[in-house]
């Protein structure tokens, strides 16, 4: 690699949409660099289930020469991304993590893939996650683990990236990409960007098309960008962004200009701060870290207000609720007739068939929420659990916007702990859904939420803190984020051992 | 409330899900676990309070009835939708014999 390559893979978005427009460098010299970079990293940290340097390299190719002809160019243009392999890509095989959907090549793009190809992006492949994006640390992945390119001060113990993006997350912070997709149910992508250092938004639910991305609960489902900061997360959501008639979700709402509208000055803003969030025995340097967010957020200009979220501990197991219900349903395409995997053991019925090859292609966590989902639609536990969550769901909601009567934006952490070692909480499923305890809230009342890291904690890792906006008001969300981000002077980065 | 494992084996069977004696064995201590957490929702007062339908308020929009509208949901793509198919025969999605 040259030192030209190197200089490249070390630009964001941002410089990189700027270097390609001035001529400074040109798109197929970025999509080649990054190529390299990725397929160096492959074996070490298995960010992604393909690569496809050819893609990258033609995507490049076609904003060059749109440059030469003189032709306007994308608010992408030029920038080679990683594509959560939750996108529907045409002609690319789509797994979802899955064996189940292993050789499964879509005839369609996906909405949002397609929206970046359009901006002038290029794929520099399909990224790992978690299995069905279910789980919270990349380890429910049929296609290995990805391994986070950091590691404890004096370790060498494999971490996890987080999840469910949590071959986005690696790509990231490892610099292989300089952004890449996520989608968000319950937290995957914030406590990701969290657990590397990176910023990642979820934006209001429905400002992306859910359409041609493998769902896991509609209802929660949320696609969104992760950068290595807040400006790069604004141009690339305003890619991903935009009414589609194919979701019947969408929101029918123009697509603001976040990015030339950021703003960190925050004088007459308020900012909550939730008091249910600040749990017995919180981790003290996530304590820390939150009370750091408190006085940046002040120093911009902003009132601190403490605020009430009263029903904030119901969130999760509401969660753990609906999200399975939802995923039980969803899942049920799955079936070994239409497309992916089919198991048909010798002298098999079609019933037979549709459980043999549902056992053999759903991993462990997947059929585990597959069967809680099952449960509580089942007849005679609807109301109980079901009905129930979701009128839990509605007071967290409510909780919400009574809050946002009195503050523009919440703050809190993203996670409650930096990140764990790989293997140290897959035998206890229960605690590793506990992680998204912070994450989980927004995503219930369907509210835009972002990550942007906010210094190391004792072991040398990343913390991320947790801005929470009114529906649509994204722009809120990144101003207070750029505020954070231009005062906690986050420049760490993983050492490259790879 | 809690499962034992004749639960468990008619839940998987409700989901499609062929699963071994084992594996139910498995499941019942984890599926209790996560029960016993959610349960703490019953002690949330719910009194008229309508269960959520939808996130973010939005209207429901019919699209247009006309065929074809969408080239790629339009029809007329039969080997396009059997491309993926384990089974694709004759122009029809391949199944073992159903003999009820």
């Amino acid at each position: 690699m040259s030192k030209t390559d190197n200089a490249l893979t070390e630009l964001g978005v941002a410089a990189i949409r700027d270097g390609v427009a001035s001529g400074t460098f040109t798109a197929a010299e970025v999509a080649a660099a990054f190529n390299t970079a990725a397929a160096e990293a492959q074996g070490a940290l298995n960010a992604f289930i393909k690569l496809t340097p050819e893609k990258a390299l033609e995507a490049a190719a076609k904003v060059d020469a749109a440059r030469a002809a003189g032709q306007p160019l994308g608010k992408m243009a030029g920038v080679p991304i990683g594509m959560k392999d939750l996108f529907a890509t045409c002609g690319t095989e789509t797994t979802a993590a899955s064996k189940i959907l292993e050789g499964f090549v879509p005839p369609y793009e996906s909405t949002v893939s397609q929206k970046l190809w359009d901006a002038g992006a290029g794929m520099l492949g399909k990224l790992n996650l978690d299995q069905f994006a279910m789980g919270s640390s990349n380890e429910t992945s049929a296609f290995g683990n990805v391994i986070s390119p950091w590691r404890r001060e004096g370790s060498t113990a494999e971490l996890a990236p987080g999840g469910s993006s949590g071959g986005s997350s690696a790509a990231v912070s490892a610099r292989i990409a300089p952004a890449a997709t996520g989608t968000d149910t319950g937290g995957s992508i914030r406590q990701p960007a969290a657990f590397t250092g990176i910023s990642g938004i979820k934006p209001t639910y429905g400002r992306c098309s859910r359409w041609g991305i493998v769902a896991f609960a509609s209802s929660l489902d949320q696609a969104g960008p992760m950068a290595r900061d807040v400006r790069d997360c604004a141009i690339m959501l305003e890619a991903m962004a935009g009414f589609d008639p194919k979701d019947s979700t969408s929101l029918n709402m123009p697509v603001p200009a976040w990015e030339t509208s950021l703003n960190a000055d925050l004088r007459g803003k308020k900012v909550g701060i939730p008091r249910e969030y600040r749990m017995d025995g919180m981790d003290a340097d996530v304590a820390r870290a939150w009370d750091d967010g408190i006085a940046w957020l002040k120093d911009a200009g902003a009132e601190i207000v403490d605020i009430n979220l009263a029903h904030t501990k119901y969130a999760l197991p509401a969660y753990y609720i609906i999200a399975p219900a939802e995923a039980s349903s969803n899942l049920a395409r799955y079936d070994g007739v239409r497309y992916g995997l089919r198991d048909l053991p010798q002298g098999a019925g079609l019933q037979d068939m549709y459980a043999a090859t549902r056992a053999a292609g759903f991993g462990a966590e997947v059929r585990r929420r597959i069967l809680i989902g099952t449960y509580v639609l089942s007849a005679g536990f609807y109301d109980a659990y079901y009905t129930q969550a979701q009128k839990v769901r509605t007071l967290i909601s409510r909780d919400f916007m009574d809050a946002f009567q009195t503050v523009d934006v919440i703050l809190a952490p993203t996670a409650p702990t930096a990140a764990f070692g790989l293997g140290e909480m897959v035998s206890d499923p229960l605690a590793m859904y506990l992680n998204d305890v912070f994450a989980v809230p927004a995503s219930l009342a369907g509210l835009p939420a972002m990550s942007v890291p906010a210094g190391l904690d004792r072991q040398g890792l990343p913390l991320g803190l947790q801005l929470i906006g009114r529906p649509f008001d994204e722009q809120g969300v990144l101003d207070a984020g750029l505020a954070i981000e231009s005062r906690a002077g986050f420049t760490a980065r993983p050492a490259k051992w790879w | 409330m809690s499962v034992d494992t004749a639960t468990v084996a008619k839940i998987a069977s409700l989901a499609r899900i062929k699963v071994t004696e084992a594996e139910i064995a498995a499941m019942v201590p984890e599926l209790n676990g996560i029960l016993a957490w959610v349960e703490q929702l019953g002690e949330v007062d719910v009194t008229g309070i309508a269960p959520m339908t939808a996130v973010i308020p939005n209207q429901q929009r019919l699209r247009a009835d006309v065929i074809g509208a969408d080239p790629l949901t339009g029809g007329g793509i039969r080997d396009a939708v059997l491309a993926n198919a384990p089974a694709g025969e004759h122009g029809f999605f391949g199944v073992p014999k159903v003999i009820e």
